[in-house]
């Protein structure tokens, strides 16, 4: 894609390249300004008041049994509602990309839900669905199960957030399989199970990791459709990004600021483990 | 497995590369029912009620003061967030599309923090530039100028959500077309400017379209980061998310989801339009994104 320009990187040590196209000097300097002042001035300031804070006082924030509660509240429910999006998100990539059935193409469309549904609508969508009176909480309630409100509540929201992620990061890759592939092992005289399994399957690793670490990373810091059927108990249903916002009522700037400077530095790891994933993929398989 | 239960009279005989007849159906049984309990209930509960008490309760929801206020925020925050991150989103892919530089990749990478950054953090970290303790708290006030629980307040938390949608849709797309255009529209003599507006802008419109689509969604819907800001004053910081908020947790049920139903339409109109600009001008996208 790049490539274009990197045959004349190596000719120049200029910053930019040579290059007769104009108008480098606004559009880079623009780039570097609004993202300086609008992203990373308000983040590294962020870092700062941590850092204020030292590793003991972020330790304390940490630490501290209502905040240790939302913070593990929050990242064991996103690692469940993420694997539980890897299962349905690889099914519903399949079946969207390889099989042709009525209403396929809608269905395909309607994946994005998630995305451009703003997530404070999901969340009463969601909560009403699942309330005592609801269309499914009300027969869930026949046999005393409650979702709304409890912890399963929180699985429902952020399994819907991060379905998206899963499905588009691995259907472009199914797309583009090379049916020889899969001709080739038939042939040789495996099972279709055998095929899927050890032929298709495979390739499709690094996609449903990254599909994972996104879901994840954008679970853990889902807020808006978490809320409403949450409950917000403390200690048993309230997640991390709520407590920040409680912690800025009662006017603990230090406590939000921990809690924050934690959930960031998922954020990184997260993305960190992408890069990690697709470089690996990119050696395993030869695509990213 | 399956296979064996496959009815023994197909027409066809499978390809090799299909699977058994039961287990399509049973994998697209699978795939519909879960995407009809997650995605297609939801979104038909948003109708439901906001129509439970008939079409005069929904309308009665609009003639609210506060309702109309939160609406008209809505459109002026869009109409503020939306143009300048277009506008930088057209200048950052132009600058790292068009040319080479080293430290270019983790350029494209500080773009994309704010979509890894939890909206309630986007909210906080602006209290702590502007709040009445922040860093530039006190002097914005000596100013006369609200920045915090004001509108300037969740224009910024919405800049700063919706920053990468239209650069890292632009990015890729004007790398794939290369500079070869417009070189040759420089050396017959267009100016810079004008090589801009006739050559690589027919290029990118569409993608142009999808980025300023997916922002305006999510800056007319973002209700994280706003929340942090906005101090939730009724007719005066409240945005349509927020009120619906609002109306919510005062069990007005009916007028908080006919708001929410307004959102729930222009997510539809969303994809609807994104939809048929995958089909239409599938080259002249930058295609599937992630986001």
């Amino acid at each position: 894609m790049a490539d274009s320009t990197s045959v004349v990187k190596k000719t120049a040590r200029s910053f930019p390249a040579p290059s007769v196209i104009p108008g480098f000097a606004p559009t880079f300097g623009l780039t570097i300004l609004y993202l300086g002042l609008i992203v990373l001035f308000p983040l590294s300031l962020l870092v700062l008041r941590a850092s204020e804070l030292g590793l003991s006082g972020l330790y304390s924030v940490a630490t501290e049994p209502r905040v240790a509660a939302a913070l593990r509240t929050s990242f064991f429910i996103s690692f469940a509602a993420a694997a539980i999006d890897v299962v349905f998100g690889l099914v519903v990539a399949w079946v969207l990309t390889r099989y042709e059935f009525p209403g396929r193409r809608f269905l395909d469309a309607i994946v994005d839900l998630p995305f451009a549904l703003p997530t404070a609508v999901a969340g009463i969508a969601l909560a009403a669905l699942y309330a005592p009176n609801g269309w499914l909480g009300a027969p869930l309630a026949e046999y005393d199960v409650k979702i709304a409100f409890t912890r399963w509540g929180i699985l429902i929201a952020l399994v819907f957030v991060g379905l998206p992620f899963v499905v588009r990061t691995v259907q472009p890759l199914l797309a583009e399989i090379d049916a020889e592939l899969e001709e080739a092992s038939a042939t040789l005289g495996a099972s279709r199970a055998q095929t899927v399994w050890r032929v298709l399957l495979p390739p499709l690793l690094p996609a449903l990791l990254t599909g994972f670490a996104l879901a994840f990373a954008r679970s853990v810091g889902e807020y808006g459709s978490v809320i409403f059927i949450a409950g917000n108990l403390a200690y048993i249903s309230e997640i991390a990004p709520l407590l920040i916002i409680v912690k800025l009522e009662q006017f603990d700037y230090a406590g939000a600021t921990g809690i924050a400077t934690i959930m960031l530095a998922i954020s990184f790891a997260v993305l960190l483990a992408i890069n990690l994933i697709q470089a690996w993929s990119q050696k395993r398989f030869g695509h990213v | 497995m399956s296979e064996a239960l496959a009815p023994a009279v197909l027409a066809t005989p499978r390809r090799v590369t299909e699977e058994a007849p039961l287990t399509r159906y049973l994998l697209i049984g699978v795939a519909v029912a879960f995407l009809g309990l997650f995605l297609l209930l939801p979104l038909a509960a948003v109708f439901t009620e906001a129509l439970g008490k008939g079409v005069g309760a929904f309308f009665a929801t609009f003639d609210e003061p506060d309702a109309v206020a939160a609406i008209r925020l809505t459109l002026i925050v869009a109409a503020i967030v939306v143009p300048l991150n277009a506008a930088f989103g057209v200048s950052a892919a132009w600058a790292i599309a068009k040319f080479s530089f080293p430290g270019k990749s983790v350029l494209i990478t500080l773009i994309d923090l704010p979509f890894s950054v939890s909206p309630v953090v986007s909210g906080l970290v602006y209290v702590l530039v502007f709040g009445a303790q922040g860093m530039f708290g006190p002097f914005v006030k000596a100013q006369g100028i609200q920045v915090v629980f004001a509108i300037p307040g969740i224009v910024l938390a919405t800049i700063f959500v919706t920053f990468p949608f239209v650069a890292r849709e632009l990015i890729p797309l004007m790398q794939e077309q290369g500079t070869v255009e417009e070189e040759a529209a420089l050396t017959l003599g267009a100016s810079g400017f004008r090589t801009f507006l006739t050559v690589t802008l027919p290029n990118i419109k569409w993608g142009l379209l999808y980025g300023v689509l997916l922002a305006n969604a999510r800056a007319m819907g973002e209700f994280g980061a706003v929340s942090v800001v906005s101090g939730h004053i009724r007719g005066l910081t409240n945005t349509i998310p927020l009120q619906v908020e609002i109306l919510y947790n005062e069990y007005n049920i009916v007028s908080a989801f006919a708001l929410a139903s307004l959102l729930a339409g222009l997510a539809l109109v969303t994809l609807g339009i994104k939809t048929l600009l995958e089909w239409r001008y599938a080259g002249q996208i930058a295609g599937r994104r992630r986001h």
